[in-house]
C-alpha cells in the first residue's frame, strides 16, 4: 500500500503494465470487444435454451431446476475464486446466507411499506448483493493476508458461527427458524401460461445467468488476467505492478457477491431463508460441486451443481424404491449421500484431475474455442455455463487451470479426509 | 476478421433461438397451471381405492429421538384401518419424508410431497419452525395441510391459511393452563421459563404473562435447538432462584435441561408444555436417573393416554399388532390419535372426496376426534383442541390428576369438567 504514495498515477500503467501489454499483443486481431459481444450472445442463447427446458420439466423438476441455478451462481463464484485466484474459502455458504438474509430483510421490509412485485425484488435482490458484498469485502480483506489452510480455516469459522450468530440476534434473524417473506405469485400476464414453480425457475435462470456472464466477463477481463497472475506466481505478479491484494479481495467480493446471488433466489424461492439451510455440509459440499465439475471452470460449476442438488434426492428415491425395513432406510437416509459424494469425489479426481467437465467429449469442451487459430493464451472466450477453452499451447506462463497444477488444489483433498 | 466462423455462429445462434421458441410454444402445455378443475374428475392422491397423503417427520436431527416414533404410530394405525376396509373402500397411503427438524429440508420434502408424489393431503407435519417454512405454500397451491404437529396460533388463521388446521392444543392455552396451576398450587414461588427461540417459545411465554402478568418471570432464557448446550441457560435459571421452572421445550431439551440442572445441582419444579413432556420419551434419554429426576415432573396432555382408558388398551392393541410391538408412549398415542382424526374427517368428506370436500368436513365442526376435551374446529377456528388436562409423574407413572382447564377466550383458562370423547365402534370412524 506504500508505493501508492510513492507513484502518483498508479492505476492506469499498472493495469496496462508490461504483463498485460504484451499478452494483448499475443493474440493477434483480438479485440477486447469482440468475445465480450460473443460471449454475451452465447450468454442470451443458452438462457433462452433454460428457460425453454422449463416447458419441458414438471413443477417438481422446476423447483429443482431453481435450485440448481441457485446453486449454481453460488459455485461459479467459488470456481473463479479457486480457480483464478487460489484462494480457498470454505464458507460460501455463509455467503450465501448473507445475500438470502440481505434480500429477506429487504424484501419484508418493502412490504411494510407496501412495494411489491418486481420492483421489490429488484430492490431486495441488490440488498442481498450489498450484504454478501460487505461481507465479502471484510473476509477478503482478512483473506488476502493469509494462505492455505489459514484462509480456510478463517472462512470455515464463518460458517460455523452462523448459527449461533442466528440465534444471539434473534431479533432480526429469527433464530433456527429463519425469516419469512412473502409470497411473491407470477405475474398476472403470465399466470394463464405458467405455474409458479416455473416462473421461479425462470427468475433463477435469469439471475444465474447475469450473474455467472458477470463472472465470465470479469474472468475474461484485464481483472481475471491479473487474477491469474497473482495466482500463479504472486511475486512476479508484483513486480509486474499487479497489486496482489486488491486483486484478491476484488476475486473474494465478486465471488461473495455471486454467492450472495444465490442465497438471495433460494430465499426467492422458498420464501424463507434459515441457518439450517447453510449448513457446514453444504459449505463443503459447494466446494465438492466445484471439484467434481472441474476447478475453474463454468461448465463445470455448472454440472458440480446438478450433483449436489440431484444427488441426495436420487439416492434417497433409489432407496425408497428398494423397500428396506425401516430401521434400515432411517440409517441410510441423510448418510447415504454423504458416502457417495466422498467416493464421487475420489473416484472423479483420480480418474479426471480436470473434473467431470474434462471427462466430456472434447467437440463439447471446445465448441466455443474461435475457429480461426487458437489464441495462445487461455483467457479467450468463456460462454455462460461453458468450459474454461484450456489451450494446450498456453504460455508457461499460465499452465491450464487445473487442479494439480493449481496452487489451489492441494488443500482440497484434505477437506474430504475430514 | 473471416466470416465463415461468425456465419456458422450465426446459424446455431438462430437455431438454438428457433428450437427455444419451438420448446415454448409446443411444451407450454407440460408445465401450465391445471385449468379449473373438473369437479367429476378425482382430487389429487384420490383413486377407486386408495387415498395417498404425506407428511414430513424429523427420522433424524435433532428431534428425531423424541419424536420419530410418531408417524410410525400413524402408520400402525392406518394399517388397522386399511385392513378394517379402509375409509369409504378406499385404503390409506401414508407417506412419511424426513425433513431433520430442518427448515430448509422441509420446503423440499413437502414440494417433492405435493408435486412429485401428488398426495391428498399433508397430515401432521411437524415442528413450529419447520411447518412455518411451507405454510404459504401450501395454502397457495390449496393443498389441505390437516392437524400440524405443533401448537403454534400460526395455523389458527382461518382468514389467511383456509387450508391449515392444527392438532395439538395451541401453547399459549398450554401454558395459561401451567401457569394457573402454579399459581393455585405454588403461590409465592419464583417461576422461570426456558423456551425455544421461535414461535413455539414465543407463544408459550406469551400465555404464562397472560396468567401470571407481564414481567413477572423471574428469569427468561431461550435456547436453539442447533445447540445442545443448555448449562448457560441452566446456570442463569438457579442464579435468578427460581424455584418452578416451566419449559417450552421439544422433548430432548426438556430432558437436556433437568439433566444439566442435576449436574448443577440445581433442584426446582419442572413444568412443560406436553410437546416435550412424554414421560417414557424422557426416561429414554435420562436413563436409570429418570424416576428420581423426573418425580414431580408436571406436564398437560389433551388425548387419552392414561392407563385403563378404553383408547389407550385399543392404541395398545394396534400397537402390538400393527407396530412390531415397539415401546408405547404418549407420541405413539398422539400418532393414532392423528390417524383416527384424520379418518374421521376422510369418512365425513363423503364418498368422493376432494380437497375441498375434506376442509368443509372439519369446518362443519361435526368431528369429535378422541381427546378429553371437546374438539374446536369450526367455520371461524382451526384449532383442534382449546384446553389440556395436567398430568403429573409419580414413582415413574405419568396420569391424569383430574384437573382440567379449557381457554376462557380472554386471556385466561377455566375448569372444565366436561367427559372424554368415549370409544366407538372399535376406533374406526364411520360417515
Amino acid at each position: 500500500m506504500s508505493a501508492r504514495t510513492q507513484t502518483p498515477r498508479p492505476q492506469t500503467p499498472r493495469t496496462a503494465g508490461p504483463l498485460t501489454t504484451s499478452i494483448r499483443a499475443a493474440r493477434p486481431g483480438a479485440s477486447a470487444r469482440r468475445p465480450t459481444s460473443r460471449l454475451l450472445a452465447t450468454a442470451l442463447v443458452l438462457t433462452l435454451v433454460a428457460i425453454g427446458a422449463t416447458f419441458l420439466l414438471d413443477p417438481y423438476r422446476n423447483y429443482q431446476f431453481a435450485l440448481i441455478a441457485a446453486t449454481f451462481c453460488a459455485t461459479a463464484g467459488l470456481t473463479l475464486l479457486i480457480g483464478l485466484t487460489g484462494q480457498l474459502s470454505l464458507g460460501h455458504a455463509a455467503l450465501m446466507a448473507a445475500g438470502g438474509y440481505g434480500y429477506a430483510l429487504a424484501a419484508n421490509a418493502l412490504t411494510d411499506a407496501g412495494v411489491d412485485g418486481v420492483p421489490r425484488f429488484v430492490v431486495s435482490l441488490a440488498a442481498a448483493a450489498a450484504a454478501s458484498a460487505l461481507l465479502g469485502l471484510l473476509l477478503g480483506l482478512a483473506a488476502a493476508r493469509l494462505k492455505g489452510p489459514y484462509l480456510s480455516g478463517v472462512t470455515l469459522v464463518l460458517v460455523i458461527a452462523l448459527p449461533a450468530f442466528t440465534a444471539v440476534f434473534s431479533g432480526v434473524f429469527r433464530g433456527d427458524q429463519g425469516v419469512q417473506i412473502a409470497y411473491d405469485g407470477v405475474p398476472p400476464a403470465l399466470r394463464t401460461l405458467i405455474a409458479v414453480e416455473q416462473w421461479q425457475a425462470w427468475v433463477a435462470i435469469l439471475v444465474a445467468a447475469a450473474v455467472v456472464t458477470w463472472l465470465a466477463v470479469l474472468r475474461n477481463g484485464p481483472a481475471g488476467l491479473r487474477m491469474r497472475a497473482v495466482r500463479d506466481d504472486e511475486t512476479s505478479a508484483r513486480l509486474q505492478g499487479v497489486r496482489a491484494g486488491r486483486v484478491k479481495v476484488l476475486a473474494f467480493t465478486a465471488s461473495s457477491i455471486a454467492a450472495g446471488a444465490g442465497g438471495a433466489v433460494l430465499c426467492f424461492v422458498t420464501q424463507s431463508v434459515s441457518p439450517g439451510a447453510y449448513t457446514l455440509a453444504f459449505s463443503l459440499l459447494l466446494v465438492v460441486a466445484v471439484v467434481i465439475g472441474g476447478l475453474g471452470s463454468l461448465l463445470g460449476a455448472f454440472l458440480g451443481s446438478i450433483v449436489i442438488v440431484l444427488l441426495p434426492w436420487v439416492i434417497q428415491t433409489a432407496t425408497g424404491a428398494l423397500d428396506l425395513s425401516a430401521d434400515a432406510a432411517q440409517r441410510l437416509t441423510g448418510n447415504l449421500p454423504v458416502l457417495v459424494f466422498g467416493v464421487l469425489l475420489i473416484v472423479v479426481t483420480a480418474a479426471w484431475p480436470g473434473g467431470i467437465r474434462a471427462a466430456l467429449p472434447k467437440r463439447l469442451r471446445t465448441k466455443r474455442m474461435p475457429r480461426r487459430g487458437a489464441p495462445p493464451m487461455q483467457t479467450s472466450t468463456v460462454a455462460a455455463a461453458e468450459p474454461a477453452t484450456v489451450t494446450p499451447t498456453a504460455a508457461p506462463r499460465h499452465p491450464d487451470p487445473e487442479p494439480r497444477t493449481s496452487p489451489a488444489a492441494e488443500p482440497i483433498p484434505t477437506t474430504t479426509e475430514r | 476478421m473471416s466470416h465463415a466462423p461468425n456465419r456458422s455462429q450465426h446459424r446455431r445462434t438462430v437455431a438454438a433461438v428457433a428450437a427455444a421458441s419451438a420448446l415454448l410454444v409446443a411444451m407450454s402445455a407440460c408445465s401450465t397451471p391445471a385449468a379449473g378443475g373438473d369437479p367429476a374428475e378425482a382430487a389429487p392422491g384420490v383413486t377407486d381405492d386408495t387415498v395417498t397423503i404425506g407428511t414430513h417427520q424429523p427420522l433424524t436431527g435433532p428431534a428425531a429421538a423424541g419424536y420419530s416414533s410418531i408417524s410410525a404410530a400413524t402408520t400402525a394405525y392406518f394399517a388397522y384401518l386399511n385392513e378394517n376396509g379402509g375409509v369409504n373402500g378406499r385404503s390409506i397411503e401414508y407417506l412419511v419424508k424426513d425433513d431433520g427438524y430442518n427448515p430448509a429440508n422441509t420446503q423440499t420434502v413437502v414440494r417433492e410431497l405435493v408435486q412429485d408424489d401428488e398426495v391428498f393431503a399433508i397430515l401432521n407435519g411437524l415442528g413450529t419452525p419447520t411447518h412455518t417454512s411451507v405454510l404459504d405454500y401450501l395454502n397457495q397451491n390449496e393443498v389441505p395441510d390437516l392437524f400440524v404437529a405443533s401448537g403454534s396460533t400460526s395455523w389458527n388463521q382461518p382468514e389467511k391459511y383456509p387450508w391449515t388446521f392444527g392438532f395439538n392444543a395451541d401453547y399459549v392455552t398450554e401454558a395459561e393452563a401451567l401457569a394457573q396451576y402454579a399459581d393455585d398450587e405454588f403461590a409465592g414461588k419464583s417461576i422461570c421459563v426456558l423456551g425455544q427461540d421461535d414461535d413455539f417459545g414465543d407463544e408459550f411465554i406469551e400465555g404464562l404473562e397472560n396468567v401470571l402478568g407481564e414481567g413477572s418471570l423471574a428469569s427468561v432464557q431461550r435456547y436453539s435447538v442447533s445447540n445442545q448446550d443448555v448449562v448457560a441457560q441452566i446456570g442463569a435459571m438457579q442464579a435468578a432462584g427460581c424455584e418452578v421452572n416451566m419449559l417450552a421445550t421439544v422433548n430432548g431439551f426438556t430432558a437436556l435441561a433437568i439433566g444439566t440442572a442435576a449436574k448443577l445441582g440445581y433442584q426446582a419444579k419442572w413444568m412443560s408444555s406436553s410437546s416435550g413432556g412424554d414421560y417414557v420419551t424422557l426416561a429414554g434419554f435420562l436413563g436409570e436417573a429418570a424416576p428420581v429426576l423426573l418425580e414431580g415432573f408436571v406436564t398437560t396432555n389433551y388425548l387419552p393416554y392414561a392407563p385403563g382408558n378404553e383408547w389407550d388398551d385399543l392404541f395398545r392393541q394396534i400397537n402390538d399388532e400393527y407396530n412390531d410391538g415397539a415401546p408405547f408412549d404418549g407420541n405413539t398415542v398422539f400418532g393414532m390419535s392423528v390417524g383416527y382424526l384424520f379418518a374421521e374427517a376422510l369418512a365425513k368428506a363423503g364418498e368422493n372426496p376432494t380437497r375441498q370436500g375434506i376442509v368443509d368436513a372439519i369446518t362443519s365442526g361435526d368431528l369429535v376426534g378422541n381427546g378429553l376435551v371437546p374438539l374446536s374446529f369450526g367455520a371461524d377456528s382451526h384449532a383442534a383442541y382449546k384446553g389440556v388436562s395436567i398430568t403429573t409423574v409419580a414413582d415413574g407413572v405419568q396420569d391424569f390428576i383430574g384437573v382440567t382447564y379449557v381457554s376462557d377466550g380472554s386471556g385466561g383458562v377455566e375448569p372444565f369438567d366436561g367427559d372424554a370423547v368415549p370409544l366407538e365402534n372399535d376406533g374406526l370412524p364411520t360417515s
